[in-house]
């Protein structure tokens, strides 16, 4: 029998290593898998780089990662946050390193990297300083920049439902990142709201399939805390 | 220093509700935050227009009533937001396919320049203290079909935003069609800046001295 689900914490991280790479889903708030965030800062690993939209994040566990010491480097769009300035201290006092990526090239890094392609032209920042040193060419007279797949050695994703397959379902805007970091990571860790028994989600309807997914925790976090 | 003679200047609200005239029923439209974000108060409901957010939604309505707010529906500023009937989400590489892929008609941006050859210059100051962030505004300047710029015609220390070239990091090169100032309406030709309306009242030489690069006429 296939169940992906784990019944703790400890068998949810288990493995994650020094040094890892870990993707964290959610937009603001909304759809961040805070329980695995707390649980990794519990489970010690240390020396991380964080690929995470808002890396500064004005809520939930990635401040208090940063906080801690345990976080080298974010790859993110948008570090800042109104409420919440660990970031922002820890990176004037050259204490975090910062790539900032606009959102659009983050998004498509993380699913070139999932679908197996190596690297990728893109329009999206030619002649900016988030170009500057990049690989350019002309490509039917527009000129393009060379992005390469951002891979995860760990995903960590927030479903709103998940069957023993680690079949997903998302809700509303909590869908954002999640899908896309499930692809691109040797490790996809799950925190699901629910619990679907395997054959009730109509499969049209899943999001991510379970190929993508390794662990599922269930965690009826409730809604995200503004 | 207004002129004697002319309307004062347009203020956030005005300037939405100025855009919002020239967006036309059927386009799917991204609005970014700040000024942009008050566009969608005056596209009338009966008008359809489809707005998208960065964070894989189409077809966002307004805000909810208070009290109504569903926690799992935030917009790319983060604040809430509700759907209208025939809403669509999406995942986040979708969405930028849709921003990149010239699915949109029309993004919506503000801004800190404009340059006369296109290039807008709306994420980040000469200041490199605090912790850049760019969020999607490359994408979306780089990739909608059309982009328009709404923001004050000048600082608030009076320094021009319409520029010759801009000061401030780029955005995006040439990515600029048109631009609705609180003093005109200019779109972008490849000769620079054509003036396509102003405040009643205000004379080209006024405009011209608030501006920093040269104002064409129309035709």
């Amino acid at each position: 029998m296939i169940d992906k689900f784990v019944p703790t914490m400890e068998q949810a991280l288990a493995g994650i290593a020094d040094g890892a790479v870990i993707a964290v889903g959610g937009f603001g708030s909304v759809g961040q898998p805070n329980a695995l965030i707390d649980g990794l800062l519990a489970q010690g690993a240390r020396d991380l780089t964080i690929i995470a939209n808002n890396a500064g994040a004005a809520f939930g566990g990635l401040p208090s990662l940063m906080q801690a010491g345990r976080v080298r480097k974010v790859v993110c769009s948008f570090p800042r946050s109104a409420v919440n300035s660990v970031f922002v201290d820890l990176y004037r006092e050259g204490r975090i390193e910062l790539e900032l990526v606009p959102q659009g090239t983050l998004a498509e890094r993380l699913r070139a990297a999932g679908a197996g392609i190596p690297a990728f032209y893109t329009p999206t920042a030619v002649g900016t300083k988030l170009a500057e040193g990049k690989e350019t060419r002309e490509i039917d007279g527009r000129a393009y920049v060379l992005e390469h797949a951002l891979h995860a050695d760990a995903a960590l994703v927030e479903a709103w439902q998940a069957d023993r397959w680690g079949n997903l379902t998302f809700r509303r805007t909590g869908r954002n990142f999640n899908p896309v970091m499930a692809t691109a990571a040797k490790l996809t860790v799950v925190q699901t709201q629910h619990v679907a028994e395997l054959g009730t989600l109509d499969p049209d309807a899943i999001v991510t399939p379970g190929i993508f997914v390794d662990r599922v925790l269930h965690v009826p976090y409730g809604d995200p805390i503004p | 220093m207004p002129d004697s003679d002319a309307s004062p200047p347009l203020n956030r609200t005005a300037m939405a509700a100025r855009l919002a005239r020239d967006i036309p029923e059927g386009w799917t439209v991204n609005l970014g935050i700040g000024i942009p974000t008050l566009v969608a108060d005056h596209v009338p409901a009966r008008r359809e227009v489809i707005f998208h957010s960065e964070n894989g939604v189409l077809g966002m309505g307004p805000a909810p009533a208070e009290g109504a707010a569903d926690p799992w529906l935030i917009n790319a500023g983060k604040a809430p937001i509700t759907l209208r009937p025939g809403a669509a989400i999406v995942h986040h590489a979708d969405s930028f396919a849709i921003i990149r892929g010239g699915h949109l008609d029309l993004c919506v941006l503000g801004g800190y320049e404009v340059a006369e050859n296109g290039d807008i210059a709306n994420w980040a100051t000469s200041d490199t203290d605090a912790a850049p962030a760019v969020g999607g505004a490359m994408d979306l300047a780089a990739g909608a079909k059309r982009l328009w710029v709404v923001m004050e015609h000048t600082t608030k220390d009076g320094r021009p935003r319409l520029v010759h070239r801009c000061g401030y990091p780029l955005t995006a090169v040439g990515a600029v069609h048109r631009v609705y100032t609180s003093l005109a309406v200019l779109d972008v030709a490849p000769h620079g800046f054509v003036v396509r309306e102003m405040l009643s009242g205000l004379t080209m030489e006024a405009l011209q001295a608030r501006t920093g690069a040269q104002l064409h006429p129309p035709n």
